[in-house]
């Protein structure tokens, strides 16, 4: 039998609420899947389409980008331009020749550890469902020079 | 009498105690902290939060409540000037103003706080099952426990009365397993005095317990649940996770009912009389999340008396509610609740607002719960020696609403009168700014300041990384093979130096990691142990003491995202500890020293605007020894204050105001500038340069703060006739009518008022929150006059919140008589050639016209902004306007007097329409905050904050517009863009959106985040 395909999955969650979120899982013992990298930014409004497009090219399957609910942001208003920047990242991958389902925008309050390990879990098995991403190189609209 | 003309004590000492650890006594706390005083936090319970920790979300803005609160008490839990007692209560107060002597019992906690660290192993092994009081009793805790996740302290506690050990003499299995042997079965209740100058008292409410209300029959149908319990079912830390279902048999609900006033409004099941102030607006959220939880098919209901939204934005909530989110709203008062038979479901009858009776069926009923004041609280009072008032609240002035009747002994939030949040958090720091005028020749007499240490130089230096991997006893090393982790961090590059610790936070640990970094050179440091939101200021402090600067430190949170959460994967887990590693080694190496400039503060204030609130919040920073410029526009001060002729309660507002008029003109610190107006304003927080124009003459001053304070007006109507007869007035004239026994008066036999004219209207969808009192006031004014008079008040819903109720219930007893009509169907007036009035309204209960013939017609006009004025004002200051043309604060919630712009402040009605003494309340509250800027001498700017590369800029000015702060500016001559570091936050927005990435997070660069996704990705 096949081995099972273990997805690579890269977090950027913000400091104030998804961060917290995940610490709250963890104080919790919710349990949830080993295959998320987190990385800690203080909000998630510092998150540029750059990056997430620089994970796709060094190989990750799947990118999650976590901040507080839109209304809580301890900078007031970073999220939502993590809102704008995030659609637009969706349409870029899509274009870039990736299923936009390999990126996930969500918003995970402090209080949140529940869903916090629901996301991941979920993320996770749609990922693997996906199977491994194509190589940045081997996507067609990358062969074009993107 | 005002605070200040009281003998000031002449030796006070420099620190205050404050009673009660819920929301307001955490904001007192650290106002009067920052401020330059010493305070003692007195919680009666193991854990400060109050009832806000156990709040789901707040209105109106549907904050998670906990995240909000969270970093508050953080802050409280580390200020080094702020200390914490907790399971302590206060036993008796000696002494006066300036000079208590406080004595405190304290209960034992029979865990030692110093060696605790929090991992809950104690809670995991014992046995006994407790009802959970976080979760409103619907959840079980151990008798080793801590009350909720984010408890500050987070040390646990064991609950004696429940304890097996306590109750049978064995067990002891928490001690037996505790890793740190923190549990201490030998800890004893103890009792010791603190001397302070003054007391702030806090200590909030209890929920009203409805078992009384036996038609409710709460206590025998579990699908009855008070609003509390409610609060916990839908938190995703509640009972139930977070997902929405009824206690009996945990199905989701269809049908969900609100009762509203259950413990308020009501003097013949209970003795509240009072209105609680908070039941609707929270009724409406409670019901409108719901819905989010269970989708738009969700039946919500609920039974109100008078919808009672008057706060900012709080209108426009409840239209939501009805409008789009399809709340039922039903004018009733319900009798009881019945079971269904053979269901767990239950029947509740009402009458409709024409006279049928209805019933219907509900899944669940919310009894929506008043506020009340616990007998604890009670006879705490009766030891201090303080008055208690109507309803059983602190008596109080509304011209000193935090002032007790003991002399240095304030009050703030529900136990000065119900109230909600922000309101709650104005009036902490109203009574720190009160405790800090009190005892301002003591200030920074008892703070504690920080070392100042010597920090080595290391910008030279190739990375030397130390990296320490924690154990936590068995919650890491328990799940992850931390030798293996130990062992492949030694192969990273950099890194020089690898040690293996049971605690790395323990204390001994500490001096070691010291030690190790000096003999070692160490000048990075990983630790790879719990989470850098809990632990990464104590080993930060550790890299100060080992004079490294503290922003060359990363961790590796491999426990509450590694062990704690991959138990049953000790493989997998202990590869994704050493992925961590690698990526935290590979970030610090790249981190460079982050400096901290210091900024001078001027130490004075600016007031705009003359009024009870502008003086208010000028003579609150004068009393504290700071020089303060008023600014009137007009040629007087006063305001709106001299058109009103009392407060709710009847006391004459004039004397208070010339008292108030003379003692700012007296105030010898106090500079007063009238026909004066803002040209420009320059500068920043503690550095403003403002130019003023005063009656044609420029000046120009420097100041530290700012405090907005322009006031508002009462909106002209130009509806129902105002203008076309010298009988129609507004309450504030009818006001100068009746003390003049004017003869249109003197002579009237009926009178009618109009609510809300020009209020909750589709082009100003607010309350305009005095009108209700107002009107009522008036009414009784007239009735006083002449008991035959007709007096009538045409109304919407009757907003008499808080103890004004009362008003509402004398106004019905001396027979005036109130007829509510809808917005839809508003009365209509008219005026006849011989000025005679005509007014007519569909009556609510007959359901037909009633005409009216009133010889005067009053109408409670809207409070409204002068919006020219007010907008030059913001734009001068940078700092926003809502909808309404209102100021707008940096947070509905927590911040309710602060801008988002660092050093500027509102008060009063320029914030929203607001009585009196809640205008006193928050202009003490924008001088208490405008303090904590005053009170240094300096302003630390920089650390983690932008920074712009100006060869790669340029000059697009993306990031001015994204930035939440307007700390960046465009330099028109170089082209170019500059971060103002002292007003820069570090969210970094304005990194991402730089398209040349000019900018730099300092701490979170593009190169430091590339690095870690290249190290996530590698294995």
């Amino acid at each position: 039998m096949a081995e099972r395909f273990e997805p690579r999955i890269l977090a950027i969650l913000c400091n104030w609420c998804s961060y917290a979120g995940a610490d709250l899982a963890g104080v919790s013992r919710f349990q949830y899947p080993p295959n998320v990298r987190v990385i800690r930014v203080m909000c998630s409004g510092t998150v540029s389409p750059h990056h997430v497009i620089h994970a796709f090219q060094r190989g990750a399957d799947g990118v999650l980008v976590a901040g507080c609910h839109i209304g809580d942001c301890h900078y007031l208003k970073g999220n939502y331009m993590t809102l704008k920047r995030m659609k637009f990242v969706q349409e870029l991958i899509r274009f870039a020749g990736y299923n936009p389902e390999r990126f996930r925008l969500e918003w995970i309050s402090s209080a949140e550890g529940v869903k916090f390990a629901e996301v991941i879990r979920d993320f996770t098995e749609k990922v693997r469902s996906l199977g491994p991403a194509p190589s940045f190189e081997a996507s067609p609209r990358l062969a074009m020079g993107l | 009498m005002t605070n200040a003309t009281r003998p000031t004590p002449s030796n006070p000492i420099g620190s205050v105690m404050v009673v009660g650890g819920g929301i307001a006594g955490v904001q007192a706390a650290l106002d009067l902290a920052d401020s330059g005083y010493f305070v003692h936090l007195i919680e009666k319970s193991s854990a400060i939060g109050g009832v806000m920790a156990t709040l789901d979300k707040t209105f109106p803005t549907d904050d998670c409540s906990l995240c909000i609160l969270s970093p508050k008490l953080v802050e409280v839990g580390r200020h080094l000037n702020v200390q914490l007692h907790t399971l302590a209560e206060v036993k008796s107060v000696a002494g006066e103003a300036g000079n208590f002597k406080v004595t405190v019992f304290q209960k034992a906690r029979f865990i030692d706080m110093e060696k605790c660290i929090g991992c809950g192993t104690c809670a995991e092994k014992c046995p006994r099952k407790v009802p959970d009081e976080y979760n409103a009793g619907l959840g079980k805790r151990k008798a080793a426990y801590v009350k909720f996740p984010q408890a500050v302290p987070l040390k646990y506690v064991i609950d004696k009365d429940h304890c097996i050990y306590f109750e049978k003499g064995k067990c002891r299995a928490c001690e037996k397993f505790c890793p740190t042997q923190a549990v201490n079965f030998d800890d004893q209740d103890r009792e010791f005095t603190l001397d302070v100058g003054s007391i702030i008292l806090a200590p909030g409410f209890e929920p009203f317990d409805p078992r009384i209300y036996d038609t409710y029959n709460y206590a025998k149908l579990p699908n009855v649940v008070t609003s509390m319990e409610f609060e916990r079912i839908l938190s995703a830390s509640g009972p139930f996770e977070g997902h929405l279902v009824r206690p009996s048999d945990h199905q989701e609900p269809k049908k969900i009912a609100w009762l509203q006033c259950v413990g308020s409004r009501d003097i013949n099941r209970c003795d509240n009389g009072y209105c609680s102030s908070v039941c609707c607006m929270y009724a409406i959220k409670q019901a409108g999340i719901a819905i989010e939880h269970s989708g738009p098919d969700l039946d919500t209901t609920i039974f109100f008396m008078d919808m009672r939204t008057p706060g900012k934005d709080f209108d426009k909530y409840y239209e939501r509610a009805r409008r789009e989110k399809g709340v039922r709203f039903i004018r009733s008062r319900v009798h009881s609740i019945e079971a269904v038979p053979g269901t767990d479901d239950l029947a509740i009858q009402y009458v409709t607002d024409d006279g049928r009776i209805a019933e219907e069926t509900f899944n669940l009923v919310v009894l929506s719960v008043g506020l009340q004041i616990s007998k604890d609280t009670l006879e705490m009072a009766e030891r201090l020696g303080i008055e208690i008032g109507d309803g059983r609240f602190a008596a109080t002035s509304p011209f000193e609403p935090v002032q007790t009747s003991r002399s240095g002994i304030y009050v703030c939030g529900v136990f000065q009168s119900p109230k909600d949040i922000p309101l709650s958090v104005m009036e902490a720091s109203a009574a720190a700014a009160d405790s800090a005028a009190l005892l301002a020749p003591a200030r920074n007499s008892l703070t504690r300041k920080p070392p100042i240490l010597s920090e080595r130089d290391v910008a030279a230096e190739e990375p030397r990384v130390g990296v320490f991997v924690c154990h936590c006893g068995i919650n890491i090393a328990g799940v992850i093979d931390v030798a293996a982790v130990a062992d492949y961090a030694e192969t990273l590059p950099s890194v020089v130096y690898v040690e293996r610790n049971l605690f790395t936070c323990a204390q001994d640990t500490q001096d070691k990691m010291r030690k190790v970094i000096e003999d070692h050179k160490l000048n990075r440091i990983v630790v790879a142990a719990c989470s850098p939101r809990t632990h990464e200021a104590l080993f930060q402090e550790t890299l100060r003491q080992a004079g490294l600067n503290k922003y060359l430190f990363e961790m590796a949170n491999i426990r509450n995202m590694g062990s704690w959460v991959h138990m049953n994967e000790p493989e997998a887990a202990t590869e994704k500890a050493k992925d961590m590693v690698r990526m935290a080694v590979a970030k610090v190496a790249l981190q460079q020293p982050l400096g901290e400039i210091q900024l001078n503060v001027t130490k004075s204030g600016l007031v705009v605007g003359g009024g009870i609130a502008g003086m208010t919040a000028a003579l609150t920073l004068a009393d504290q020894g700071y020089p303060v410029t008023l600014v009137e526009r007009k040629d007087v001060l006063g305001g709106h204050g001299r058109k009103l002729y009392s407060t709710w309660d009847g006391q004459p507002i004039a004397p208070y105001l010339d008292e108030l008029i003379n003692r700012v003109i007296e105030h010898p610190k106090i500079t007063v500038l009238t026909n004066a107006k803002i040209q420009d304003v320059q500068g920043f927080v503690g550095n403003f340069h403002t130019v003023i124009d005063v009656a044609g003459t420029r000046k120009e001053i420097d100041h530290g703060v700012a405090i907005l304070a322009i006031g508002a007006h009462s909106l002209k109507p130009n509806e129902y006739g105002y203008g076309q007869s010298d009988r129609i007035f507004l309450n504030l004239d009818l006001d100068k009518a009746i003390s003049e026994r004017d003869p249109r008066i003197i002579n009237a036999r009926s009178a009618v008022f109009i609510q809300c004219v020009g209020s909750r209207e589709p082009e100003r969808p607010y309350c305009s929150r005095v009108c209700c009192s107002h009107s009522i006031e008036n009414a009784l004014r007239l009735k006083k006059l002449d008991p035959e008079m007709d007096v009538y008040v045409l109304y919407r819903d009757i907003r008499t919140f808080g103890l004004r109720e009362n008003l509402y219930k004398e106004a019905r007893a001396r027979g005036v008589l109130f007829i509510r009509f809808d917005l839809e169907k508003k009365p209509d007036v008219q005026v006849a050639s011989d000025g005679s009035l005509t007014v007519t309204v569909v009556d609510h209960v007959l359901q037909r016209p009633i005409v009216l013939k009133p010889d005067i017609l009053t109408l409670a006009s809207a409070v409204v902004m002068r919006a020219a004025e007010a907008d030059e004002l913001a734009k001068l200051f940078k700092v926003p306007l809502n909808a309404e043309g209102f100021f707008l604060e940096a947070h509905a919630k927590l911040r309710p007097v602060d801008f988002a712009t660092d050093g500027v402040f509102v008060a009063g009605l320029a914030h929203y329409p607001k009585p009196t003494e809640e205008c006193i309340a928050q202009a003490k509250a924008a001088a208490a905050r405008a303090a904590t800027v005053l009170a240094k001498d300096s302003i630390l700017a920089g650390g983690v904050v932008a920074l712009i590369n100006k060869d790669l800029c340029c000059g697009c000015q993306g990031c001015v517009q994204v930035c939440p702060f307007g700390a960046i500016s465009y330099l028109e001559q170089e082209a170019k863009c500059e971060v103002n570091q002292a007003l820069c936050k570090g969210c970094g927005t304005c990194a991402a959106t730089c398209p040349s990435e000019a900018i730099t997070l300092l701490g979170f660069s593009h190169l430091q985040i590339y690095t870690q996704i290249d190290e996530a990705l590698t294995a």
